[in-house]
């Protein structure tokens, strides 16, 4: 299939950048996104134009780091996929596609579309973890855990950090992400000793860094390619509450 | 140059704990004036930074992604082993210890091995204190699956994601050091160069990745975890970004490079589908636990497969290995499929396929129970392939996975430059010839936490602060080293794509040099690549600049190094006239075509000292002792 793609170019932080528009010929379905961006800068090196620069690694789906809002759909129009697995069966000969970087005030364009997103690194700075040391552990079975509990927080686990919700969140809000740590260790006994410290760290540090706050628009949860569930905001709304009356 | 593997003395079981008493420390209040490089931010560079920074030392760490949680130990999916013995079902560290020999055909360190299997238990331990979500019984205990080369379940798992969740807890504990102040992380830096100053390892030179500025590091001793190398074959299961860059520069600065032709095909990935594929992708060997495996009998047989009734299908490892059948290690899998491709029974419009079946499973558990274990992997199947795997079997064939071979380390894992220490997938010790699954994370994690923490002390208690800084010579000759290279590079400008070159290296290193290799296909391959090296030395075409974000540039020199490295896999693939575990020699094989090995000539670690680009490395042995365990034939039948 032949497309038309229209990309955002940006030089670098300081630049303005602009639209662009480049043709992508003879396209597979079979092809991911990103091998579709492949054979695009491929083309465009060879016509001594500088290709198109986006972030990715795995191509699995797994590691966070492709990060591109496709027709305005941060990760595009497949329901709980990253990018780097979307493939191009779910588009049709002739389509034209919008391709831009995320957009937050948190998140500023580095190149093309590639943006900063050591926000959220600061955040886990914060509080994102248990304060053991390695070595001394006991035994992993001295502490049994329900299966629903642990289910639970590996539900919440399983954000990849990639920035999406941000993306998609009108008010540019980081509390999918922040709050699917906070419920990850709130929910199991070794992380509840230090759940009220923590969730008050990490929003402490979430605000700092210029995100915005939740007002329901569940845009997050809709583009999550990891399918991260809405209420765990309001189990860090609780942790918070907990916390600042000392109930927690 | 003699090896000396500095195994201790003494009984296998007790070599680890006498060590650890005989090891030097250093005074806690001395820590503090000790600085520590570690290049990786992985299950063993990750686990390894957070220790070492919570015993006191100021740690730097680097990682060329934007987080150090997106280091591609997070890709892994199947588990992790362990000999906690839970499951009642007579594991032991013997039994771990004796796996993983048997598993790398009788290619490793008993005492590397060993104590290796003794420290697997405390990282579940460690692992589940720091919060990683392992899965559970109903009762509130651990769970355990199976995995290939072993009759016991060791696994531990986080549904499909084990990778992940354990590097998210290494990445937490070192986040918080990172919020103390005790590691400072240099994300997208590149490591470029290792300095070496009077024989002792004292730093590195590091690209950073957004405005290309060449910097150094001094610091008294360097680790490098940086992941293996299995894209110098282009297509593989790695990420886009894995590289062999930092292990090459240091190969290059005098580091050994031990076995590199020891690479494992994983049998179970998702077949290529055109010339346009970027990279593999690995459906988890767990599926294997539940998936049946099979090929039509007959090669003209071109049904659909739930038009093929069961006496027209051959369940080829069920048939051939039938104590393991199904979870029989990997390499032996690998070969098996190829096998039945090449008799032309594949499936699937390349034909380079075979299909790995749930039905049966799914009519003994129902799709539910499927569903929870496997959920995940079957989700990306269809994402990939745009086919429900719950109604019609996957298909899958072998593709790189994993690198056994690695820079050579002694038993405090230190290469032969002083100072320097490799972990993790980088370094070659554990696995021999053949990983067994889920021993990868286990091997990483084991290294980083509690094998690196003590004999780094050891290391820094006797050599001392070092007195060399960043401005020393050395360094500034490094930069100007790195700088001129990337200058050449961009100055080019010729008629090829980075990638192009990329992709024809690969084929000859898979034509070659992938799951059967052969005298006259290997001294091919050392014709060709250095070939190809000179045209990509004049033909490569680099856009952009130095001074800003450049992803061709970042390819270009790590496509570089693979140009040469490359060779290096060959000669000693080449050289090791044998066949054991993932490293097949057509010349060697039984009547039944099982690998062969040559235990008179080649029970040794073939150690690779760099003499020059296009110059034949030289061959260093370090002879392997057996004194607990028999070399044996490997057998899963
Ligand atoms: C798809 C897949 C599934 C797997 N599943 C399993 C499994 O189920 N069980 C199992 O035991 N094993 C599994 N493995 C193997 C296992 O995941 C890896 O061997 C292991 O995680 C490697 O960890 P590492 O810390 O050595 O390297 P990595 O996790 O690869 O980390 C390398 C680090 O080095 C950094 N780095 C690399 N080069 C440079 C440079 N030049 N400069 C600066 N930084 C650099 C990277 O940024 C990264 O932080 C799997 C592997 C793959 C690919
Ligand atoms: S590239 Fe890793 S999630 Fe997309």
């Amino acid at each position: 299939m032949n497309l038309t793609l229209y990309v955002w170019r940006q030089k670098n932080a300081s630049d303005k950048g602009k639209m662009e528009r480049y043709d992508a010929r003879d396209i597979s379905s079979h092809m991911s996104f990103l091998e579709m961006l492949d054979v695009v800068n491929e083309d465009l090196t060879e016509k001594g134009i500088e290709p198109i620069a986006f972030d990715h690694d795995c191509r699995e789906g797994i590691c966070g780091m492709c990060s591109l809002m496709i027709n305005g759909i941060a990760h595009g129009p497949e329901p709980g996929t990253t990018v780097c697995q979307l493939h191009m069966r779910h588009f049709k000969d002739g389509d034209s596609i919008y391709i831009e970087p995320w957009r937050a005030r948190a998140f500023p364009v580095i190149k093309d579309l590639i943006v900063d997103r050591s926000a959220f690194e600061r955040i886990q700075h914060a509080g994102g973890f248990i304060s053991i040391n390695t070595g001394g552990a006991p035994d992993a079975n001295a502490l049994p855990i329900a299966k629903k509990k642990a289910d639970l927080a590996m539900d919440a686990a399983a954000c990849i950090g990639c920035g999406a919700c941000v993306a998609s969140c009108p008010n540019a809000s980081a509390m999918l992400f922040v709050s699917a740590k906070v419920t990850q260790f709130a929910n199991l006994p070794q992380g509840r000793i230090e759940a009220a410290e923590r969730v008050q760290k990490m929003v402490a540090q979430m605000d700092l860094e210029g995100f915005g706050n939740c007002t329901n628009h569940y845009e997050c949860e809709a583009v999550c390619p990891k399918e991260i569930n809405i209420r765990f905001i309001g189990q860090m709304n609780r942790e918070f509450m907990k916390a600042k009356t000392g109930l927690g | 140059m003699t090896l000396d593997a500095k195994i201790p003395s003494g009984p296998l079981a007790e070599k680890w704990e006498k060590h650890k008493f005989e090891m030097k420390l250093v005074n806690p209040a001395n820590k503090r004036k000790y600085s520590i490089i570690v290049v990786g931010s992985g299950l063993a560079g990750g686990s390894a930074a957070a220790s070492l920074a919570e015993l006191g030392y100021n740690v730097m760490c680097f990682c060329y992604q934007d987080s150090p949680r997106r280091a591609h130990s997070i890709a892994a999916q199947g588990g992790i082993n362990a000999s906690k013995n839970y499951q009642n079902d007579g594991d032991s560290t013997y039994r771990l210890f004796y796996d993983t020999i048997k598993g790398g055909d009788f290619r490793s360190r008993e005492a590397n091995v060993y104590r290796l299997a003794e420290v697997s238990a405390n990282i579940i331990d460690q692992c589940v204190a720091q919060g990683v979500p392992f899965a559970r019984e109903y009762g509130g205990l651990l769970d355990n699956r199976s995995f290939g080369g072993a009759q016991v379940s060791r696994t531990f798992y986080a549904r499909g994601q084990t990778g992940q969740q354990l590097l998210l807890g290494a990445y937490s504990a070192l986040c918080r050091q990172i919020g103390k102040g005790q590691v400072k992380m240099f994300n997208r830096a590149e490591m470029l160069d290792l300095v070496v100053v009077d024989g002792r390892t004292c730093g590195i030179v590091v690209r950073d990745m957004i405005n290309g500025k060449v910097s150094s590091y001094a610091a008294d001793a360097v680790v490098l975890a940086t992941g293996g190398y299995s894209n110098v074959f282009y297509l593989s299961t790695m990420a886009k970004g894995c590289n062999v860059t930092a292990a090459y520069r240091a190969y290059k600065k005098g580091a050994l490079f031990a076995n590199p032709c020891y690479t494992q095909i994983h049998p179970t990935c998702i077949p290529v589908s055109g010339d346009y594929q970027s990279k593999l992708t690995l459906m988890s060997e767990s599926l294997r636990n539940d998936g049946r495996i099979w090929v039509p009998k007959s090669a003209d047989d071109k049904r659909a497969p739930g038009d093929i009734p069961e006496g027209d299908r051959d369940y080829y490892l069920e048939r051939k290995y039938p104590s393991f059948g199904n979870l029989a290690p990997r390499d032996i899998s690998s070969r098996s499929a190829k096998e039945a491709c090449d008799e032309g029974r594949g499936v699937g419009e390349t034909g380079l396929g075979v299909y790995l079946d749930f039905a049966d499973a799914i009519g003994r558990l129902g799709e539910n129970v499927i569903r929870e274990r496997y959920g995940n992997l079957f989700h990306m199947y269809e994402k990939i392939t745009g086919e429900n795997p719950y109604k019609a079997p996957m298909r899958i064939y072998p593709a790189l996975h994993y690198t056994m071979g690695g820079l050579w380390v002694d038993y405090n894992l230190e290469s032969n430059l002083p100072g320097l220490f490799v972990l993790g997938e980088a370094n070659f010790s554990d696995h021999g010839a053949n990983r067994l699954g889920a021993s990868a994370l286990m091997q990483g994690l084991a290294d980083g936490y509690f094998v690196a923490p003590y004999t780094m002390g050891n290391w820094l208690a006797r050599a001392g602060v070092s007195e060399v800084k960043a401005d020393h010579a050395e360094f500034k000759k490094a930069e100007t080293d790195v700088t001129g290279r990337t200058k050449k590079l961009l100055a080019i400008n010729g008629k090829r794509t980075v990638d192009s070159f990329h992709r024809e290296l690969g084929l000859i290193m898979w034509e070659n040099c992938g799951m059967a290799r052969n005298e006259a296909g290997l001294k091919k391959a050392l014709e060709q690549i250095p070939k190809l090296r000179e045209e990509f030395w004049q033909n490569v075409l680099v856009p952009g600049e130095n001074e800003e974000l450049n992803q061709s540039l970042e390819r270009a020199g790590r496509v570089a190094d693979y140009l040469e490295f490359g060779e290096v896999v060959c000669q000693d693939a080449l050289t090791r006239t044998e066949s054991c575990g993932g490293h097949f020699r057509e010349e060697s094989q039984t009547k039944e075509g099982e690998a062969m090995r040559d235990d008179k000539h080649f029970t040794h670690v073939s150690a690779w000292e760099f003499k020059g680009v296009g110059k034949a490395p030289e061959l260093h042995k370090e002879q392997l002792k057996f004194e607990n365990v028999e070399l044996a034939t490997r057998s899963y039948k």
